[in-house]
């Protein structure tokens, strides 16, 4: 039998040393202006979106309600805003804070927004081919990255959210006197904010996964299949609709202020 | 001849000892790094340690990086860099060196060997075997892989960090495991393996693994978070935690 | 001699494409302890390359298909020079060894009942070709590749290693086979070789080795080969005694791309003509109805609307000329250039966009979409491409029992796929080029299993290698770093493909082979001058100075055995002797070195059975046979 006279078995751990070249990169390309674009649009939301979710005013002008503020649920919501309070008279804080937590963790734990802000926010890596600076890295393996793993229940807990921003929008085919039967801008605003969010959680990937992707049969199960055909490709486009939903959302919020506060009247069609 | 263009070639030893040598050379039309890299070697450095096979982008061999970005040389075309641009052409950095373009490449080969082979059902005898097309055209994709290893070279997890090296596979042996984990006829289940001995959970889905591909196969999308949520559903899925919790879920389900 | 690595094995094979490593499967499997030699690292060789698909009846596609249709249709390809006995082992193995890759994990594109589906290829008169895509041989070799690392997997668990009785030796070059006895008693006792990475030798000791390092095609200058194909094994077995068999063919493939000039020869698949390509000259004319030979004109379609009927309706029309044997395409479109009506970068246009969507395209030809995007800036689900002919396989090669794949006259020697000749005659079917790897890999693994066992019930001791022989080995290695004033390695190559590709290409004449012949004695002192600089440590100049010793020597017997054939036939082609002559059709050229010569010999081929001819009508053997032979098929049918 083999008498194996060196001990060069492959290993693991091969011994030998790299290409000793210092640059952290050598792309001659402008690699950095993509994070750059990332943290200067997302810097931008979260201040926006939270000096909304603190200012607990010019959220509803009826029918129109703010995303950020729905379902309202503290007893403190704006008249007409809610007919559900569970939440009671105890939360003196903007209602906005207590329902943001799962469109935030919707986004924080998807993967297309994982990508962007492990890219642009943590620099790890920054851009392909760029070293990540980083002393150790140990990923998504344990606490606290481990918990991106909830993606899924934000998935479904979105799903919730989803339904109710597009009844805000069936309702916004009211007048301000609540009489059903017409149309405004508002409706308009709302209907496409709904939509929005629909593709981004149809494109996601564990709704994706979940439809059909899970399975490895797919001959056995034509209607997943074509399911998870159709999703697979909204999936391809899901970076696009997560900023299309988030400009959205910041945009109906925005809309719906400057209605709330007297800035512009909400014009009605019908 | 054609026009002088300048390269800048890495050219060092095993030790990582080296430095980029400057060279001039003439291009000609339609011609792709590895033909310079060819012209360099047959008529200014015979030594010169280049890896390649087919030159056909369908083998893998020639991966280098170019200009910091890991690619293939056979793919690269002259025309697409600006005529005055010098063109630097370094060793792939996650590897041992071996010389001047030559890497060590055998830390993939080393773990593609972890991942346990295609096991078929007992007692189906080839020639029986009955796949439907779209049961197999996942896996498919995946296949198209040229084992170019050009995602294990641009992977930040380890290419920045050596000591991952132990506990990572990389993309190319991780989309290996989500190519049997979706073959319509494989009877193993490696999912827990991949997330606890693999480190499927290192990956952090920054996507330069698919941006690398010459194959253009989207590693990311189809196989790496596929393999993620295969892992949830095992590990971390709310409905199948909260089904074990008041056990609705009878055995046979 | 301190850092020769030394290792011990049973079975040795030289070459990790599909025939090598369906080798090693074969010998590991009935516990052989197997090591693969491997020039590039594991998957990166040439099988790779291979695009439209494996030939193998399964039937899947027309279930009138069998092993005796793919059998008449091997020996009408090679003109009927094909070894009968091979030809008939292939065509019977070819589904077993398809079906038992989808066990090991293969997976092809599937038919609505979810089997193998099957294509259409020159030469092959049902779709035949199972396939994934277009990049069949990607698949086959990764199945393989995997498969081994499934038995690598098995052996670690019982003995803790990996490599305890399957070792891939990656980067690594055998440049002698080390033989024991003299004479009679002459055998197989090991390989030496180098690794490319370290530059250090190694030394096996084996007492069978298994030759499947692949063609000759980097002797010439438009070719579809890499590097690697620079006949070693055909060289390994010259020297070591063994012969090759019929050397004069060369396939040209017709369609390799012409431009842009870095990527001239690389191949386009025939898939694109099975798929519905058709081949025009700068008059838009599809001249291939012009070239449809007599011993066709039965099978092939005589008018366009014919033609365009076959591609829906196969039963009730007759195949595309596009479609014809590869020998047959390459020279009509050689015919047409020379002609004048050339496509602008000297070739003829090839062209699938006006007949298939541009999403059929995509899904059926992905590789060539991409080749033709990102190589040439063209796209073919618009425009045509430009092809013409490169070279592409030998079918000759190292002379083999057909049912061990034994090398002849070498005990312990045995030779897989391109490099052993016999199966394909003059001119091999497209898809044949597969299943013969796996189908005679397999055999050889068999042989040379068989061979141990004989040798170990004799209770023989296995053949030792001789000191001085490895000395020898070393010296030679080492000799192109002592040459001081010597030619750069790279120049005397391309002098030798361009000796090679002007004056033995595809249409040849005596004067222009005798000439070559005065060239290639004088390169024999080049090649042998040859000088490098650098150390041993990955030095590809140095590596390329010894592989040019073997492609000197398959490029002599290539140029003899061209010469000494006075007709044309397949993939030999000869101005001054045009047209089969059913005389040279008994005729095998046996090359065999002595002296260091390269001698040239005439031998007959092998009569088929009866079971075999009577495949055939008699109106079509007449085609190919002399009056004596058709005689002879007369007689017992009389007689009985």
């Amino acid at each position: 039998m083999s008498t194996v006279t060196s001990n060069d078995q492959q290993g693991v751990t091969t011994p030998g040393e790299r290409a000793k070249i210092k640059a952290r990169t050598l792309r001659s390309d402008r690699w950095w202006i993509q994070p750059a674009v990332i943290v200067g649009a997302l810097i931008a939301f979260i201040i926006y979106s939270t000096w909304r979710a603190f200012e607990n005013a010019y959220y509803y002008s009826e029918p129109l309600i703010s995303p950020f503020y729905a379902p309202c649920l503290a007893s403190s919501c704006i008249d007409g805003s809610s007919s559900f309070t569970p939440i009671g008279s105890w939360w003196i804080l903007s209602p906005a804070l207590i329902i943001l937590v799962f469109p935030l963790g919707f986004r924080m734990t998807c993967y297309y927004y994982r990508k962007s802000y492990y890219r642009s926010f943590w620099l790890s890596p920054p851009a392909c081919a760029v070293s990540d600076s980083h002393k150790r890295y140990t990923g998504e393996t344990r606490a606290p990255l481990i918990l991106q793993n909830s993606h899924r229940w934000f998935f479904f807990a979105g799903l919730v959210f989803n339904v109710i921003l597009t009844y805000d929008a069936l309702i916004a085919f009211r007048n301000s006197e609540g009489e059903w039967g017409h149309m405004s801008v508002g409706t308009v605003v709302l209907l496409a904010n709904a939509t929005f969010l629909w593709m981004y959680s149809l494109s996601c990937h564990t709704a994706r996964h979940v439809v059909g992707g899970r399975l490895k049969h797919f001959s056995a199960h034509p209607i997943r299949y074509r399911a998870w055909t159709y999703m697979s490709k909204l999936n391809a486009k899901h970076p696009r609709y997560a900023w299309i939903s988030l400009v959205g959302v910041a945009m109906t919020d925005l809309y719906v202020r400057q209605v709330a506060s007297g800035s512009i009247t909400n014009f009605y069609f019908f | 001849m054609g026009l002088k263009r300048n390269f800048r070639v890495w050219r060092g030893n095993s030790e990582g000892e080296g430095a980029l040598k400057d060279y001039e050379v003439d291009v000609l039309e339609g011609e792709v790094v590895l033909d310079v890299i060819f012209r360099i070697q047959a008529t200014q450095a015979t030594d010169l340690a280049v890896r390649w096979n087919c030159k056909a982008g369908k083998c893998g061999s020639c991966s280098v990086e170019i200009n910091g970005k890991p690619t293939l040389m056979c793919m690269t075309r002259m025309n697409t860099f600006e005529e005055n641009e010098t063109i630097t052409v370094t060793p792939l950095r996650t590897f041992p060196v071996t010389r001047d373009l030559v890497t060590d490449v055998s830390f993939n080969y080393a773990k593609a060997r972890e991942v346990p082979a295609f096991t078929p059902p007992v007692g189906l005898e080839p020639g029986d075997y009955r796949m439907s097309q779209e049961d197999v055209s996942r896996s498919q994709e995946f296949r198209k892989c040229i084992e170019c290893f050009l995602c294990q070279d641009t992977c930040h997890v380890i290419r920045d960090h050596e000591e991952n090296k132990t506990n990572f596979a990389g993309p190319r042996v991780l989309m290996r495991v989500a190519e049997l984990e979706m073959h319509p006829l494989d009877t193993l289940d490696r999912t827990r393996m991949a997330q606890e001995e693999l480190g499927l959970g290192y990956c952090n889905i920054t996507k330069c693994c698919t941006e690398s591909c010459p194959e253009h196969i989207q590693i990311t999308d189809n196989a790496l978070i596929p393999l993620k949520e295969r892992v949830v559903d095992v590990k971390y899925d709310p409905v199948k935690w909260l089904g074990n919790k008041i056990r609705v879920r009878s055995s046979n389900d | 001699m301190t850092d020769i690595e030394h290792f011990k094995h049973d079975v040795v094979v030289i070459g990790a494409g599909g025939a090598g490593l369906r080798a090693a499967i074969e010998s590991r499997e009935q516990g052989k302890n197997t090591a693969v030699i491997s020039k590039s690292l594991l998957g990166k060789a040439h099988t790779v390359m291979a695009e439209g698909g494996i030939a193998a009846s399964m039937g899947n596609v027309n279930s009138k298909d069998n092993w005796q249709v793919h059998f008449c249709d091997t020996m009408r390809g090679g003109k009927f020079l094909s070894h009968y006995r091979m030809a008939e082992l292939h065509a019977k193995e070819a589904p077993a060894r398809v079906w038992e890759l989808e066990s090991w994990g293969a997976l092809f594109d599937r038919t609505a009942e979810g089997k193998i589906s099957q294509r259409n290829f020159g030469g092959h008169e049902y779709p035949r070709l199972a396939h994934v895509g277009d990049r069949t041989g990607l698949e086959l070799i990764r199945t393989l590749q995997q498969k081994i690392v499934g038995l690598q997997q098995e052996d670690k668990k019982i003995s803790d290693d990996y490599e305890s009785r399957l070792r891939v030796f990656a980067e690594c070059t055998i440049t002698d086979i080390l033989l024991a006895g003299e004479g009679e008693n002459r055998r197989v006792a090991g390989a030496f070789g180098y690794r490319r990475d370290s530059g250090k030798f190694v030394l096996f000791e084996a007492p069978t080795v298994i030759i499947a390092t692949g063609g000759i095609g980097r002797s010439f200058k438009v070719s579809s080969n890499s590097w690697e194909y620079t006949g070693d094994g055909h060289a390994l077995a010259l020297r070591s005694g063994g012969t090759l068999v019929n050397m004069e063919f060369i396939q040209f493939h017709p369609t390799g791309m012409v431009w842009p000039p870095s990527v001239k020869g690389l191949l386009v698949t025939e898939s694109v003509r099975g798929d519905g390509g058709v081949l025009t000259n700068s008059e838009d004319r599809r001249f291939m109805f012009d070239y449809i030979p007599d011993v066709f004109k039965d099978q092939y379609a005589k008018t366009e609307e014919e033609a365009d009927g076959w591609y829906t309706d196969p039963e009730n029309n007759k195949r595309p000329p596009e479609l014809l044997p590869r020998d047959e395409v390459s020279r009509s479109i050689m015919a047409e250039v020379k002609a004048g009506r050339g496509s602008p970068h000297g070739g003829v246009f090839l062209d699938v966009s006006k007949r298939l969507s541009a999403e059929t395209i995509k899904e059926k030809l992905p590789s060539m979409w991409h080749q033709f995007k990102e190589l040439a800036d063209v796209d073919i689900t618009e425009e045509s491409m430009e092809v013409g002919p490169t070279c592409h396989y030998v079918m000759g090669g190292v002379e083999v029992d057909s049912d061990s794949a034994a090398a002849v006259g070498v005990p312990g020697l045995f030779c897989a796929g391109e490099a052993a000749g016999g199966l394909h005659g003059s001119n091999r079917l497209g898809g044949n080029s597969l299943s013969d790897l796996l189908v005679f890999g397999r055999r050889a693994g068999m042989g040379a299993v068989e061979y141990l066992n004989e040798m170990d019930e004799a209770g023989a001791i296995r053949p030792s290698v001789r000191q001085q022989d490895v000395n020898a080995a070393v010296e030679a290695a080492l000799a192109p770093f002592n040459q001081v004033e010597g030619e750069n390695p790279y120049t005397v190559q391309q002098d030798l493909q361009d000796v090679m590709a002007d004056l033995v290409g595809i249409i040849r004449t005596g004067d222009e082979m005798r000439s070559a012949l005065d060239r290639l004695a004088e390169m024999r002192v080049r090649v042998a001058n040859v000088a490098v600089m650098g150390g041993r440590e990955y030095n590809p100049g140095w590596h390329l100075a010894l592989d040019l010793h073997h492609q000197m020597l398959v490029s002599e017997c290539v140029a003899k055995s061209a010469l000494a054939r006075e007709e044309s036939r397949g993939g030999h082609t000869r101005n001054d002797f045009q047209g089969m002559d059913p005389n040279w059709r008994m005729v095998n050229l046996i090359c065999r070195l002595s002296k260091d010569q390269v001698d040239i010999a005439k031998q007959d081929l092998p009569w088929m059975s009866e079971e075999l001819i009577s495949l055939f009508a008699v109106s079509e053997l007449s085609k190919y046979m002399t009056e004596v032979e058709l005689n002879q098929l007369r007689v017992p049918e009389g007689a009985v």
